[in-house]
């Protein structure tokens, strides 16, 4: 309950104290989004470990990308994924219509060139899940109307 | 009569016969003493055939009552604890992201004493708009000491958003200097010591600024501090706050 405000004010400092240190740096500015998403890896990891202590072995790509729609997404962001589409070939499209990190930014068109910094947390948060799980990935996010996004995620066969 | 409804069920009969009328029981919502009907339905794909008895003129309240007891019964089939588990992975979720920053800060920053200033200023950031999230759920009233504020971040705030009670103590004659003592504390959970070239470094100075920063927006400066620290070897954690004075009544002598 509480925890949801501590997490999304946390999450809002991060960005925040990081591009304010890459600003007084050596102009580093590409490398923030790349900490963030290594950020977010180690924590997806040892949050899925924690979750999924006690649930039953996953059949197949498909059950894992629904438990991370559903169980996982509902934990974190206490709502489901709205929309899972794929093509059944190793991309899955997470569409998410009110995601939690933009909905108190803006809800239109208004700052969207910003958006990108707070999905990068979430994107290494899906590659570190996964990535536990036994599935190599690389997620990406768009975002196209605040506060809608897609993370698109494609599966890499090892 | 075959038609499909919108939940893929397919009416198949309506059946009101003499032998019915006789053998079915008052309905028990309408008070008239009607009959009801009984309907015989088919689920599509299905070989089983369900008798379903709907009172003919209240058809819409057995309707409804059937689909809460649908929803009532969905919500009692999860397992009990569950609630529980996912306020304790959000609190592990907060937890580790504060331990992914640290790591962060701490490669990105090779003096410690730089890693503690950033983290309060990240702190001081949070904390200024957690005190209206804090005051919007507690709805405390106005503290009338510093006592009292030393009470309410130590019972009601901790216990709202970290879920540990630290006890408070008075460490001055004048009551301006409080510590709060904390046994457990949730965001050192998954770390178990310092790294030896980090030893000045306040592992959870984000409090800190967390304080300093919710005090500031009450109109209360405050310093805040870290006495102890069981990372660093000490017994217990211990925080510690200070309450400066507002110099109101030094600016009114100089204007004389």
């Amino acid at each position: 309950m509480a925890d949801e405000a501590l997490f999304l004010l946390l999450h809002s400092e991060m960005v925040a104290g990081l591009y304010r240190a890459a600003e007084q740096g050596e102009g580093e500015n590409g490398r923030c989004i790349t900490k963030l998403e290594n950020m977010g890896f180690r924590v997806g990891q040892g949050l899925i470990e924690r979750f999924t202590k006690d649930t039953a072995r996953f059949k197949d790509e498909l059950d894992i990308m629904k438990f991370i729609c559903k169980d996982f997404w509902t934990t974190v962001f206490k709502k489901q994924i709205d929309n899972l589409r794929t093509n059944h070939q190793g991309i899955y499209v997470l569409q998410d219509n009110k995601f939690r990190l933009l909905t108190q930014m803006s809800a239109g068109k208004q700052y969207l060139e910003h958006a990108p910094k707070y999905l990068a947390f979430t994107c290494g948060l899906i590659r570190g899940g996964l990535s536990n799980l036994g599935i190599k990935s690389i997620v990406t996010a768009e975002v196209s109307t605040m506060p809608a996004c897609k993370f698109q995620v494609m599966i890499q066969k090892m | 009569m075959l038609h499909k409804t919108k939940q893929g069920l397919v009416h198949i009969e309506n059946r009101r016969s003499i032998s019915s009328i006789t053998e079915c029981s008052k309905c028990i919502s309408c008070k008239g003493g009607r009959e009801e009907r009984r309907e015989l339905w088919r689920r599509e794909g299905e070989n089983t055939v369900t008798e379903r008895r709907i009172c003919c003129s209240r058809k819409k309240r057995y309707k409804q009552a059937i689909k809460y007891f649908k929803r009532y019964t969905s919500n009692m089939s999860r397992p009990p604890g569950r609630k529980q588990d996912n306020h304790k992975i959000s609190r592990e979720l907060f937890v580790l992201t504060y331990g992914a920053l640290v790591a962060q800060l701490c490669k990105d920053y090779e003096k410690d004493e730089d890693v503690n200033t950033c983290l309060d200023r990240m702190g001081y950031g949070i904390g200024v708009r957690l005190i209206e999230d804090f005051l919007a759920r507690s709805a405390v009233k106005k503290c009338r000491s510093y006592s009292e504020t030393a009470e309410m971040i130590a019972q009601v705030a901790f216990k709202m958003y970290l879920g540990v009670t630290p006890s408070v103590s008075c460490t001055s004659a004048t009551g301006d200097e409080f510590s709060l003592i904390l046994d457990k504390n949730p965001l050192v959970d998954f770390v178990e010591e310092l790294p030896a070239e980090r030893a000045s470094l306040c592992y959870c100075n984000l409090l800190c600024g967390v304080i300093r920063g919710a005090l500031e927006m009450v109109h209360l400066a405050a310093e805040v501090t870290f006495l102890q620290d069981k990372l660093k070897g000490d017994a217990v954690t211990e925080i510690g706050i200070i309450f400066l004075r507002k110099t109101e009544d030094k600016k009114h002598k100089r204007n004389k």
